[in-house]
């Protein structure tokens, strides 16, 4: 019975969802489900919140490996939401609203949260974006490892599209000698590239994208139909 | 269970409603397994279909009429059809009817062949090799929701790794990046460990959240693969840009990595990081052919079909875009210019109706 509740639940919304795309009759029902999931996600989110101060609580209590970054996880948890709650910082905005703090917005520009936002989360999150340069280059370096007929063949073709993002016209005329009189132009790299591009790279795309399509109707009918129940932990 | 033949003293109609809406909510709800004539291949082809269809009846229906209503004036107002979708919803209705074809003749017993997906296959070798080195084993379930169907194909094959690893007694690791996705993880993992006769095996505190954040998640995640070096990785459901943060990290520390998704903008950095990848179908397929039920394999057949649709739809197209680009049609009498013959499959099949 403790299964029985959730798939139901999980095969009407489903069908409701299913049902009106093609029906505008529905639509009303479909927003009805889309704001119940956000209720449910937005008390989900408090569960969170109490599950991490747990976890870190429990790994700074055993001194776990790397309890310190809990230590700091929860200190910078609870000074965010006291800054965000409290919101320290925020002056009103205009003369009709009253003289209290806490009638202007808690993301104000200039307030305590704000500047969190700004000056620790967002470089904080640029540093880690750009950290994705080295982890491409170090991915790259072993993928377009010349071992096999294959891997040749991804290297030369990785090769084009990486020149052809450059000024690769200069780089086209400085290597290749000018073509004989009456012969075609060289082709330039950007073009080949963008021939790579639209035609090999969106086929094979093509190709996977309607493989998923057909894995997520499949999916959605086990559901549906109560066939996979794994993903609510089975039928025990 | 027979819930289509009616007995003689049904004659009221509300109650042999009655009697078949809570036959069909005992089949569906209630496993396949309560039907012995069923998977027994006792059942003649087409009554099982009429279940099928009745329970499929009864999904769409419920919702419908209960919801419809609540509109004021709406029958006056909104249709009950969009006509504009209506190629779409005919090929919507002809794939999943394959599919559920397929699903009642692998109930019934036919044989179906689904090729092996090395991924799958390297799954026990991975939780063996972690097993054997006396490491964890880390699972990721995407950075998104479970509303997104990539989640709910990573919890099902969590669920699938979880029985491996209660079997082997060896610590599953599996940090979430939503509140909701936490729970089912420990739902999933909980009854896997009932499944496998460990029960002392699940342990809350390893399936843990972390944060909505995309980097903050990526950050935590990989400080505690440097930390406690998994020899087993797996990342299985909805990734964006952390994907290759976090297989460039398991590939440092050495630990085997399987990763499945369906954003096919992060397929390529799974291939290149990783030593097993699930290419988009595959994520989905994982959990019918790990599970080895003949109905969700069936399934996977019924897929196959839609495939052989798709592959017929693209030559049809690509047929049809070559004659219009050798002998365009010209224009009508009043000087419009006709239609390209392969603007159906581009406007409608394509472009979803």
């Amino acid at each position: 019975m403790s299964k029985t509740v959730p798939v139901l639940i999980a095969s009407i919304v489903g069908c409701i969802m299913i049902v009106a795309n093609f029906s505008p009759f529905l639509l009303p029902a479909r927003q009805i489900a889309e704001d119940w999931f956000t209720i449910v996600a937005t008390i989900a989110m408090m569960l969170g919140g109490a599950n991490l101060c747990v976890h870190h609580l429990k790994n700074i209590s055993d001194r776990e490996a790397g309890w310190g970054f809990s230590a700091v996880t929860l200190i910078s948890f609870f000074i965010t939401i006291a800054v965000g709650l409290l919101k320290i910082g925020v002056v009103p905005e205009s003369e009709q609203q009253v003289k209290f703090a806490w009638s202007g917005p808690f993301q104000q520009e200039g307030s305590g949260f704000w500047w969190i936002y700004q000056y620790l989360f967002s470089p904080i999150v640029s540093t880690m974006f750009a950290l994705l340069a080295f982890y491409v280059a170090s991915a790259a370096f072993r993928a377009f490892r010349a071992k096999n007929l294959e891997a040749i063949l991804l290297l030369i073709t990785a090769l084009i599209v990486l020149v052809g993002q450059t000024r690769d016209r200069e780089i086209t005329s400085l290597f290749l000698p000018p073509p004989a009189e009456g012969m075609p132009q060289h082709v330039p790299i950007a073009d080949l590239t963008e021939f790579i591009r639209k035609t090999f790279v969106t086929a094979g795309q093509r190709a996977i994208m309607i493989g998923i399509a057909l894995g997520v109707v499949a999916t959605s009918l086990r559901i549906l139909l109560g066939l996979d129940r794994s993903y609510l932990g089975g039928d025990e | 269970m027979d819930f289509h033949s009616r007995s003689p003293g049904d004659k009221n109609p509300g109650a042999y409603a009655a009697r078949l809406a809570s036959a069909v909510f005992s089949h569906v709800f209630r496993g396949s397994d309560s039907s012995p004539d069923w998977i027994a291949g006792k059942a003649r082809p087409r009554r099982a279909m009429m279940k099928t269809l009745t329970v499929l009846f009864f999904l769409l229906a419920i919702p419908t009429l209960s919801f419809a209503e609540e509109i004021p004036g709406a029958t006056k107002q909104i249709a009950w059809f969009d006509t504009g979708k209506t190629s779409f919803a005919l090929l919507t209705i002809a794939i999943c009817a394959t599919v559920i074809i397929c699903t009642e003749l692998a109930r019934r017993g036919k044989p179906f062949y689904v090729r092996p997906i090395a991924g799958l296959l390297a799954m026990e070798e991975a939780v063996g090799r972690a097993t054997e080195m006396g490491k964890p084993i880390l699972f990721v379930p995407g950075i998104e929701d479970i509303r997104e169907i990539d989640t709910v194909a990573g919890l099902m094959v969590l669920s699938s790794v979880a029985k491996m690893a209660a079997e082997y007694d060896t610590p599953l690791e599996v940090p979430t990046s939503r509140a909701l996705v936490m729970t089912a993880a420990r739902e999933a993992v909980q009854a896997a460990a009932l499944a496998a006769g460990r029960p002392d095996y699940y342990n809350e505190d390893r399936i843990h959240y972390i944060t909505d954040e995309q980097f903050g998640y990526v950050a935590s995640v990989c400080g505690w693969m440097y930390r406690e070096k998994p020899a087993a990785c797996f990342f299985l459901g909805k990734f964006f840009a952390e994907s290759l943060f976090l297989a460039e990290a398991g590939n440092a520390v050495g630990a085997i990595q399987i990763a499945g998704t369906a954003e096919t903008t992060q397929l390529p950095f799974f291939v290149a990081a990783c030593d097993y990848t699930l290419l988009g179908e595959e994520l989905f397929a994982a959990s019918a052919y790990l599970s080895g039920e003949p109905a969700q394999l069936g399934m996977l057949k019924g897929q196959d079909f839609g495939k052989l649709a798709a592959i017929v739809l693209v030559i049809l197209g690509c047929l049809l875009a070559t004659w219009d680009s050798i002998s365009p049609r010209g224009k009508s009498d009043d000087g419009q210019n006709l239609p390209r013959r392969s603007q159906w499959i581009t406007d409608t099949v394509l472009k979803g109706g």
